[in-house]
């Protein structure tokens, strides 16, 4: 099983390297991008074939050190091989 | 106050930290490594700055969950004093023995410069030696230094007087300018609960000698020893 988890910086929490993103992407003549946002997807390869077990597996890692829930929230997907 | 300090791979500040201490106290502290699970008897640990493990996926994620942690969570449960700087605080914050989060300075940009500290009490083991409202020079070295925290933890810390110290400018004004990371309400440095453990972001022990340029953070140390 692979158990993609993605970790963004909660709303609300200042993320300057989105902002940093947002004012290149419009240096570089793109208009119209009101917000950027940048996370880290840690994609896991999971010996558990069970997709119920995987993602709860997925989702203690994500909260136990993945993401620091003080700042960040996380999103787990499980994908069959 | 036997002091040891805990070496992660990664950190780089622990011979400075090991000269203030000495200094302070005349004794020379312990250096304990990671893996290490016994304390001992020590009264103090320090975690110095530095970047453990490479800073990979959050700057002291993977140091906060190392086998030396449980025994610091251990040693901080009996009311022993804990000292994190810089990494160290970040540390201490991953570990869940401080409150909130240090993040990418609002600045972005890796701040290694001088600022100015003031000392908001002067009650507790590592700050005696100051006077209440004064302020001293200090040197920040970091990337993520940015305190953050939501709005009812930053209002416990400071109606529990948790804050010890924030970045002002030279005559102790606790202005915008002087915080140059962008931390929450100027915050530098906060206290446990019962005020036996410390973080802070920047270097008190870069300057405890005037041959480095400056002695503003000796009193911390002389405030340690003399707990003693």
């Amino acid at each position: 099983m692979k158990a993609i988890v993605t970790v963004m910086l909660k709303d609300g929490v200042l993320d300057p390297q989105g902002k940093a993103i947002g004012h290149a992407l419009g240096s570089l003549g793109f208009t119209g991008v009101e917000d950027v946002r940048a996370g880290k997807v840690i994609v896991l390869e999971l010996a558990e074939t069970d997709a119920v077990k995987a993602y709860h597996a997925a989702e203690e890692m994500a909260r136990k050190l993945l993401a620091n829930t003080v700042i960040e929230s996380f999103k787990v997907e499980v994908h069959a091989e | 106050m036997k002091a040891g300090i805990v070496i992660f791979p990664g950190i780089n500040r622990e011979r400075d930290m090991a000269i203030a201490l000495k200094q302070s106290s005349g004794h020379e502290p312990r250096m304990i490594w990671h893996k290490e699970t016994d304390l001992g008897d020590l009264d103090l640990v320090v975690i110095p700055g530095g970047f453990s493990f490479g800073d990979y996926l959050r700057c002291g994620a993977m140091a906060a969950r190392s086998p030396v942690m449980r025994a610091i969570h251990d040693h901080a449960a009996r009311g022993g004093y804990v000292l994190g700087v810089c990494n160290g605080f970040q540390i201490l914050t991953e570990s869940g023995l401080l409150p909130g989060a240090l993040l990418r300075n609002a600045s972005l940009r890796f701040l290694a410069m001088d600022c100015h500290l003031r000392v908001e009490r002067a009650d507790t083991v590592f700050t005696s030696r100051y006077q209440k409202g004064s302020t001293f020079r200090a040197v920040m070295a970091h990337g993520e230094g940015n305190y953050f925290a939501d709005d009812a933890t930053l209002d416990h810390l400071e109606h529990e007087g948790l804050v010890a110290f924030r970045y002002c400018d030279p005559s102790g004004d606790v202005a915008p300018e002087a915080n140059f990371n962008g931390s929450a309400r100027s915050i530098a440095g906060i206290l446990s609960p019962n005020r036996r453990v410390l973080g802070l972001m920047p270097h008190a022990e870069d300057l405890v000698d005037p041959l480095m340029g400056g002695a503003g953070g000796k009193p911390l140390f002389d405030s340690i020893a003399a707990a003693g």
